[in-house]
Parts: C-alpha cells; sequence; structure tokens
C-alpha cells in the first residue's frame, strides 16, 4: 500500500516536471516572438525607402514610383473607392449622383451652360480623367485641352509638346530648370489651344505622383503652369496673405525674379500649394488661355473685380456665359477650395490642407503621409484628433453643425437668385428693354457668382464658416436687391400707362 | 525500480534546469534588446525607444517646461511605490498596444494618467494655485490645468 502511494506521487511528481518543462519552453517561445517583433519595429525605424528603380524627370507611371514608395503608392491607389459624407463624395453607388437632381434650384441658374446638362458630385482623383473624358459637358459641347490642365498628369504632357515646338533642352533636365520651364509653358500654351478630344489623346494617367513631387529628391513641387502664373499673380498684388508667409517675404525683397514656390515656399505652405494647383478658382475656356484670376487677391470680390476688368480678345468684358432666360452675362465659380480655405482659421493657423485630407498614418514604426486623399471626415482620428482632443463623435456634430448651416443659408440665396431670374424673365417678356434691365443684370452676374461660389466649393462652407455665410449673405441681398429694382420697372411702366399724358 | 524513477527525475531536472537557464537567456537578452533597463531610468529618451511619442518628445524639448521638469517629474508620482506602480501599469499597456498594434490614434492621456499629471501641476505650483484650486487632493474633481495651459508641457499644437 505504502509502496503503491509513494509511486503515485513519484508519478505526478514526474507530470509536474514535464508540464512546468512546457510551459518554461512556452514562455521562451513568447519571448522569442517578442524579439522577432521588437526585431522588425527597429528595422522598419531605419529603413524607410528602399530605391528599387530610377526615377527621373520622364517617370509619369505612378506603379514605377510605388515600387520606391510603397505604402504612399498603397494608399494613393484608394483613391478609386467610392464614397459619401453628408454633403460630399458621390456615394457608394457605381454611378455619381447628379447635382441637377439633388438641388432643383441648379438647372435654372445654369440654364444655357453645359452645367445644366451634367452636373454630378465629385469622386476620388483616381476617377478625375474618366469622369472628365465621359462628362456631357465635354462630349456634347465643344472644349478645348484647357479642361487636362487639372485632368490629368500633364507635367510631362506639357514639356513633351513644347520640345515638339522647338523648346530648348531635353526632356532630362529638371523640370525646374530653365529650359524645363521654358518647355512646360510652351507646351502648356498649345494643349490649351486643341480641341479636348485631341489632347485627351496625349493623357494617360490621373494626377500623378511626378506633378507634385521632385523625382530626385521627393521635394514637394509645384509644376501646374496656371497656378506657378496665379501664384505670382497673387504675390504681385497688394492683398496680405498672413498665411503664406513666404510670400510676405518674397515682397519686402527687391522682386527681380518671380515669386516661385519651388524655391521660396516653405514645406508646410508646399503641403497646400501643390493642393492649389488645381483646388482653385480659373478660367479655362476657349477665349483665352486658362488663368488663375488672383490679381487683386483670394477673397470673392476681389476675384469678381479681377474677372471684370479682364477683356476677352475681342474687347467684351469677361464672362462665363450668357443667361438662357435673362440673357445676362454671369460667371461661374469652379471649385475654389484654396481660396476659401485662405480666409479660414485652419489657414491662418498655419494647418494645410495635407494635415487634414493627408494626415500622417502610422504603419508598424513608420508613420507616413496617407496619399489617400479623401474628406476628414472619414478618418476624424487622424485628420482632426491631433490637435482638437475630443470623441470623434463631438468633432463630426461640430462640423456638420457648420454645414447645415451653410446648407441652409445656401438654399436661401439660391431660391433668391432663382426669384431674381424669374422676375428678370417675366420682366423680358413683358417688354422691358436690355437696357433698362442692366442693373439687375449686374446684381444677378454678382448674385449668381457668389451662391456658386459656395456651391462649387467642396466644404460646405466648413473651410471657412464666417466667410461662406458672408458670401451667401451678400448673394441673397444682391438678388433681392434686384428683384426690387426689377419690381421698380415694373411700377414705373404701369404708373405710365395710368396714368395719362398731360 | 526506485533507481529508475530516480534516474528520470534527474534526467528531468537537469531538463528543466537547462530550460529555465535558456529562458533566463533569452529572457534576458530580449530585456537587452528592448531596451529595458532604460525604463526604469529617468532619461526621457527611454519614452522614443519605440518612437510613437516621438512627436510628444519634440514637443516636449521646444515647450516651457523643458528646462525644470522631464517626462516622469509631470507623467508619474513623486513617491516611490506610486512612480513604479504607475510605470508598471503604463509600460505593460504601451507594449500590449505596440506590440499588437491595437491602440487608439492620435494617442490620448487616459483618466488615471490625467489625475497624476493633474496632481504633479499642482505639487509645483502649490503656492500660486493656492487661491483657484476649488477641490485640493481631489485630481479628479480639481480644475484641470492643462484643459487651458495645453502647450506648457509639449508646445503649441500647430
Amino acid at each position: 500500500m505504502k509502496t503503491n502511494h509513494t509511486c503515485r506521487q513519484r508519478g505526478l511528481a514526474l507530470w509536474g516536471y514535464v508540464l512546468l518543462i512546457a510551459f518554461v519552453a512556452g514562455a521562451a517561445f513568447g519571448v522569442l516572438l517578442l524579439y522577432q517583433n521588437m526585431v522588425t519595429r527597429k528595422a522598419e525605424a531605419t529603413q524607410h525607402s528602399v530605391r528599387i528603380t530610377e526615377l527621373d524627370e520622364t517617370t509619369v507611371d505612378p506603379s514605377k514610383w510605388g515600387l520606391n514608395f510603397p505604402r504612399q503608392y498603397d494608399s494613393y491607389k484608394r483613391t478609386v473607392d467610392n464614397y459619401g459624407t453628408k454633403y460630399g463624395g458621390a456615394g457608394s453607388e457605381a454611378a455619381p449622383v447628379s447635382k441637377l437632381k439633388t438641388d432643383s434650384h441648379l438647372p435654372e441658374i445654369f440654364a444655357g451652360y453645359a452645367f445644366a446638362i451634367d452636373y454630378n458630385q465629385r469622386r476620388g482623383h483616381a476617377h478625375m480623367l474618366e469622369d472628365q473624358r465621359v462628362t456631357k459637358r465635354v462630349t456634347e459641347r465643344p472644349q478645348t485641352g484647357a479642361c487636362l490642365h487639372c485632368h490629368t498628369s500633364n507635367t510631362v504632357l506639357y514639356r513633351k509638346e513644347g520640345l515638339k515646338l522647338g523648346s530648348p533642352g531635353t526632356l532630362e533636365e529638371s523640370m525646374d530648370s530653365e529650359n524645363g520651364r521654358a518647355q512646360l509653358m510652351a507646351g502648356f500654351e498649345a494643349v490649351c489651344k486643341m480641341p479636348y478630344k485631341q489632347a485627351a489623346e496625349l493623357a494617360q494617367h490621373p494626377v500623378a505622383c511626378i506633378d507634385c513631387h521632385d523625382p530626385k529628391t521627393m521635394d514637394l513641387r509645384v509644376t501646374k503652369p496656371g497656378f506657378i502664373r496665379g501664384i505670382d499673380v497673387l504675390a504681385h498684388s497688394d492683398e496680405p496673405v498672413p498665411h503664406l508667409p513666404s510670400i510676405e517675404r518674397w515682397r519686402t525683397g527687391d522682386r527681380k525674379q518671380p515669386y516661385d514656390a519651388n524655391r521660396d515656399a516653405s514645406r508646410q505652405e508646399m503641403r497646400s500649394m501643390v493642393c492649389g494647383q488645381c483646388h482653385v478658382e480659373y478660367y479655362c475656356g476657349p477665349k483665352m488661355t486658362l488663368f488663375f484670376p488672383w490679381n487683386k487677391g483670394l477673397k470673392v470680390e476681389q476675384i469678381e473685380a479681377t474677372y471684370n476688368e479682364t477683356k476677352f480678345p475681342d474687347g467684351h468684358r469677361f464672362y462665363d456665359f450668357a443667361h438662357a432666360k435673362t440673357g445676362a452675362e454671369v460667371l461661374k465659380a469652379q471649385h475654389p477650395e484654396f481660396e476659401l480655405w485662405s480666409q479660414g482659421i485652419h489657414a491662418r493657423s498655419g494647418v494645410s490642407c495635407a494635415d487634414c485630407h493627408m494626415p500622417y498614418v502610422r504603419e508598424g514604426a513608420i508613420k507616413v503621409s496617407s496619399h489617400h486623399v479623401r474628406s476628414p471626415l472619414l478618418n476624424i482620428a487622424q485628420a482632426c484628433q491631433t490637435c482638437h482632443r475630443y470623441p470623434e463623435s463631438e468633432i463630426k456634430a461640430r462640423v456638420e453643425a457648420i454645414q447645415d448651416r451653410t446648407a441652409a443659408l445656401m438654399d436661401r440665396a439660391e431660391t433668391a437668385t432663382v426669384g431674381l431670374i424669374r422676375a428678370l424673365e417675366a420682366a423680358k417678356k413683358q417688354g422691358a428693354t436690355a437696357q433698362q434691365l442692366a442693373p439687375a443684370y449686374e446684381l444677378q452676374r454678382k448674385a449668381q457668382w457668389r451662391v456658386d461660389f459656395i456651391n462649387a466649393e467642396n466644404s460646405m462652407g466648413f473651410h471657412a464658416p464666417q466667410e461662406a455665410a458672408r458670401i451667401l449673405a451678400e448673394a441673397i441681398d444682391y438678388a433681392r436687391q434686384g428683384e426690387l429694382l426689377v419690381l421698380g420697372i415694373k411700377l414705373a411702366a404701369t404708373t405710365a400707362a395710368v396714368t395719362p399724358a398731360p | 525500480m526506485p533507481t529508475n524513477i530516480n534516474k528520470t527525475r534527474m534526467i528531468l531536472g537537469l531538463l528543466l534546469a537547462s530550460a529555465i537557464g535558456l529562458f533566463a537567456g533569452v529572457g534576458g537578452y530580449t530585456f537587452y534588446f528592448g531596451k529595458g533597463f532604460s525604463y526604469l531610468s529617468n532619461d526621457p529618451k527611454a519614452c522614443v525607444n519605440c518612437h510613437v511619442m516621438r512627436e510628444q518628445y519634440d514637443g516636449w524639448q521646444k515647450a516651457a517646461h523643458h528646462a525644470v521638469a522631464t517626462c516622469n517629474d509631470c507623467h508619474t508620482p513623486h513617491d516611490l511605490i506610486g512612480k513604479y506602480m504607475t510605470k508598471a501599469s503604463n509600460g505593460y499597456h504601451h507594449s500590449k498596444g505596440f506590440t499588437l498594434q491595437d491602440f487608439h490614434e492620435p494617442i490620448m492621456i487616459k483618466p488615471g494618467n490625467s489625475s497624476v499629471l493633474q496632481k504633479n501641476c499642482v505639487t509645483c505650483h502649490q503656492d500660486i494655485v493656492d487661491g483657484i484650486n476649488t477641490h485640493p487632493g481631489n485630481p479628479k474633481k480639481m480644475l484641470n490645468c492643462v484643459h487651458c495651459h495645453r502647450e506648457v508641457g509639449h508646445g503649441p499644437v500647430r
């Protein structure tokens, strides 16, 4: 009995040993896993990119850049994703949403213009070229190659065309060299004059790495001719630009050379300027070469004044289209994000476009700027919470409060503008002359320009809430002033008809 | 019989001793590789071993408190036990987060650490804040210093 008991005890002890050995082995295994994890993290921290391929001024294809910068390229490719926020994006459906259907005022406001035929919500960067090729604004109305300034990667495209036309140098030279710039500008002028179809055949990629990065140093750079000229024009104006300190500094210098963002701007400014190459107001019609109207500054009335002083080659005052219902020569806004951001608190605080739209994301021990450019509302943690330490739901509610107010005000402004359009239409039918209606036409131009400035801008007022409200309030005021003018003309006519001549 | 069992026991004992020795070695090296000892020190560089707090570290170097306070002066209690308890708890959470990559970003201070911080503000600035310190001794109810003085520790946020 006694032996049996001892035996069992010894047997149990044996099993205890075995279990303990297994446990220690498991723990050692775990520690080695942890060690392996540390090795990986440490390696990530020292190694940012491996140069697999040589990139130069001729490399347009983003997939080649992606070999050296796989993390940035991965997120860049995600701009193909469809998404929607309360007021932005094209929704998750395959076919983009038509703004003409969601906003019943627009067909009347744009009567006679291509935007009354086809006007969709915007999709991601990856879709910019295909969406432009198929829009009825391009397929049903004649357009020029100027449209491609912002819908394709054209740094190399322009330079190649410039070289064909006899610009000096080779394509291998830096875009920022004297020859490179000469090629770029010559090609730009030529492509802008081509019919859209001919120019579109030259286009291969949507916006690509080379449009914003130097292939040798990866430094940010601007390459779009419209911006290169526009920002210099802005630098030459008197308008204070405290959010762009390098312009203020350039102004105090001898001004012998033009302001050049690639030479003068800080990295933080460049993180907005590369976006400002396209997300701006500009003229891209057939009558003049594409230009940014920044001669007097970036505010809505300064751009308007620049347009009003601009004359087409035939001597006629600048306008985008003659309104089909009233005959007024009116303006159409593009997408003045850079301009509206410039009036807002974020710009004033030194926050760039990329800080919110391409925030830093961490992968392991590496931080990269997300190249999945999109609404910050889809990534509030990275985009907003770095500065604003509030719960995501609170931040979203604050943004939507601003956007809801802007949307309500914009609806009133559009209603007022449509009110003026209808009043003008009726007065015309009743025989009012163009001369009589001229002051009211001017007010339609003002009101419509303002309401469209906010409608076409892609933030529903968020980029500068107070400025957006100011602009919409002015739109309402101008539209109603116009209606009063028309009413005055009508009253004068009726009084004249009723009162017998003395 | 007993001789056999004794032999087996001896072999197992040896095996166990080697296993434990091996574990201690592997564990010790991993601890060394992970700069384990630095976490027991007062050197702020230990806090950027894993790069997640790089921004906070860089910010601290430019901020008002750089000359007078290190990470531990604000973020750990000043008594010995409290200090190492806080280090142990944060060390566990940070290691787990960084290894499993499952933490909220941007990183944000949690209520427990927040009250440690609050207590430390008052410890140094006692004389000045005496008159406005609404709930002395209760860092959870106290007027939160960094609600307004957000920039003292890590510099201005953009």
